[in-house]
């Protein structure tokens, strides 16, 4: 099943495409950008057809890979737990983690790689707070199946999954500032932005984050 | 493994002319006024290199792609050799329409420098004595070889080139350029290469210029003037490098354990397997086009050759700052330059903020794999230059897909 692990996950379509409109509405014009398990390059080549960036990615799998570099992306088959190590400080403006730091053996290292490389990460994941996982667990009693996490317990790639409330924590833990946050719903609509995080944990089916470097 | 003497002879005395007089190649020419600084710490002068062309050259000279031949491949990339009669030996991958498309860009193919089809090299005549170099040709480097070619474009009015690229020996050429001249290569293709030889490749090497040296036809390197020919350390040579560029799987499945034209062993020690009788054939063959001394030149070059040892032991320094966009590919069965060797070139790149693409392709074909049929590998080399082609702004993508 690693072969699926940085391959986008998204269920249906519409989600995939606001989640990916929505990551490149954070990336500023002309920027230099890393996507972290880029799968087919969808985003790569949204970014760099309405951004102008110059956009690099790192796919696990070696038909996302070839597929990409087919296409005239600039894409390495690799692996965020083993790969980042590489690259220098500040290499990118934005590092991006696409629906795959659950799927990563290390969350905290990758991103605090992330933040090394680059002067900006943007993180997007499922929310496992989510009410409909709750309510799978609480009175089904089972491992949560959803649109966006569609696997069974014995053969998901998601090893680390985490609620929207754990991941703020987290960064908070790595002393990373949240630049901007956006919880999106079901439907992939962002969620009213002055919500609560509580709100937000309990609707928020993903949550996508801005975040820099704290001072 | 019989090749008749006389037959080996006029073939030893055809390679010393085709080493000054190459056929179906253009010869650049260069005097004493430009002498080819040797790593050696030599001045080569005068000396040639032979060459091909294919497609034109456009007004503002930018889409020029030079490609690097491997070890004992040569200039005649795209056209039928003129010694054996066979296709070009990278036409499955150049041409009209083609990933790298004569339509489109301007080919340069040279021999290399140390080669034995035209571009100076032991079975040259040298100058001094008007006889074949043999040993007294100074030992070369990979970076002798580009620095030869540099000077080719130089003399061709070619300041930058859009593409360098080569697999194998040539990959280490294209990854040698990108080190040496960063703002000359736009675009780096290097497949199936490494930026060092390891102790593996070395060692086998070895084995390969001991069996020439071991013949007694070698005569000290000096079998030109001898009238001898180390054809059978030679082929020997090429019959156990053969075997490296091969993998398990395609010798079993090309061959088995199949016996060659007989239905059971003969107890003796004749070519009973097929594979054999393959690889003698690919020795004997081999023997017809190839000098013995040159091989020895050419393999010592690839054995020297390591980027990090050139740049203070890191490799990323041999990077850094490149302009150049890379594409790497390796091959999963090729244990000559396995895919690590690549991957550590990729994070080299990396680590120098290169604009890097790595891919590797499932074959079971082995080291050869990058001379052969693999769809996957032109999609990946053809939608490369096509990106490259667009950030460098040549006028048109090529539209077959």
């Amino acid at each position: 099943m690693s072969d699926r692990k940085f391959t986008r996950q998204n269920g249906n379509g519409a989600v995939a495409r606001v989640d990916l409109m929505l990551v490149s509405e954070m990336v500023e014009r002309n920027a230099k950008v890393l996507d972290v398990g880029c799968g087919d390059g969808e985003l790569l080549q949204i970014l760099a057809d309405i951004r102008n960036v110059d956009g690099r990615g790192i796919e696990l799998s070696r038909e996302g890979v070839n597929e990409c570099v087919a296409k005239g992306l600039a894409v390495i088959q690799g692996d965020a737990d083993t790969d980042l190590a590489d690259y220098p400080d500040d290499a990118f403006d934005y590092v991006i983690l696409s629906q795959t730091l659950q799927a990563t053996r290390q969350p905290r290292v990758v991103l605090e790689h992330m933040l090394r490389i680059g002067r900006n990460a943007i993180v997007s994941f499922p929310n496992f707070g989510h009410w409909s996982v709750r309510m799978q667990l609480l009175f089904e009693g089972h491992m949560p199946r959803t649109d966006i996490l569609p696997y069974s317990w014995y053969d998901t790639p998601n090893i680390h999954h985490c609620t929207i409330k754990d991941f703020v924590q987290l960064c908070q833990t790595v002393g990373i500032s949240i630049d901007k946050a956006v919880a999106l719903n079901a439907w992939g609509s962002p969620l009213r932005l002055n919500a609560p995080w509580w709100f937000w944990n309990l609707f928020g089916q993903q949550g996508v984050f801005l975040l820099s470097r704290k001072g | 493994m019989n090749v008749k003497p006389d037959e080996a002879n006029l073939a030893r005395d055809q390679i010393v002319r085709d080493a000054d007089n190459p056929r179906d190649s253009i010869v650049a020419r260069f005097g004493a006024d430009k002498p080819l600084k040797l790593d050696a710490g030599v001045d080569l002068s005068p000396f040639q290199i032979a060459y091909t062309t294919y497609g034109t050259l456009n007004a503002d000279r930018s889409n020029a792609v030079l490609i690097c031949h491997a070890l004992t491949g040569d200039q005649h990339v795209n056209n039928v050799h003129p010694v054996t009669g066979k296709n070009g030996w990278w036409e499955t991958l150049i041409g009209p329409g083609k990933p790298i498309d004569t339509e489109r860009y301007f080919i340069i193919c040279t021999n290399v420098l140390g080669g034995c089809m035209g571009t100076t090299g032991p079975a040259s005549t040298n100058p001094a004595t008007g006889k074949p170099w043999g040993l007294d040709f100074p030992v070369i480097t990979i970076r002798d070889m580009v620095r030869a070619q540099a000077m080719l474009l130089d003399h061709l009015g070619i300041e930058t080139l859009f593409a360098v690229v080569g697999g194998s020996m040539g990959g280490m050429q294209v990854l040698q350029w990108a080190a040496s001249y960063p703002q000359r290569v736009f675009a780096a293709l290097p497949i199936a290469t490494a930026t060092r030889h390891s102790a593996q490749n070395i060692a086998f090497h070895e084995v390969g210029r001991q069996a020439i040296m071991a013949d007694p036809e070698w005569k000290g390197g000096r079998y030109h003037l001898e009238g001898a020919n180390p054809r059978r350390g030679l082929a020997v040579a090429r019959m156990g490098a053969h075997i490296t560029y091969l993998s398990d799987a395609a010798l079993h499945r090309k061959f088995g354990r199949n016996f060659q034209n007989r239905e059971r062993a003969t107890f003796s020690f004749d070519a009973d397997f097929q594979v054999e009788s393959y690889l003698r054939h690919q020795g004997i063959s081999f023997v017809e086009r190839f000098d013995a001394n040159s091989y020895l030149y050419l393999t010592r070059a690839m054995d020297y050759f390591d980027l990090a040892a050139d740049n203070g032991g890191v490799l990323a320094h041999a990077f850094r700052d490149t302009p150049t966009r890379f594409c790497v590919i390796s091959f999963t069965s090729d244990w000559l330059f396995p895919t690590p060797e690549s991957r550590a070139t990729v994070h080299a790149l990396n680590a120098a903020k290169a604009r890097v693409s790595f891919a590797e392709i499932v074959t079971d074909k082995g080291h050869d794999a990058f001379l052969l049929d693999e769809p996957e590998m032109f999609g990946i080399v053809r939608g490369f230059l096509d990106g490259a082609g667009k950030a460098r702004g040549l006028p048109w993508i090529s539209a077959k897909k």
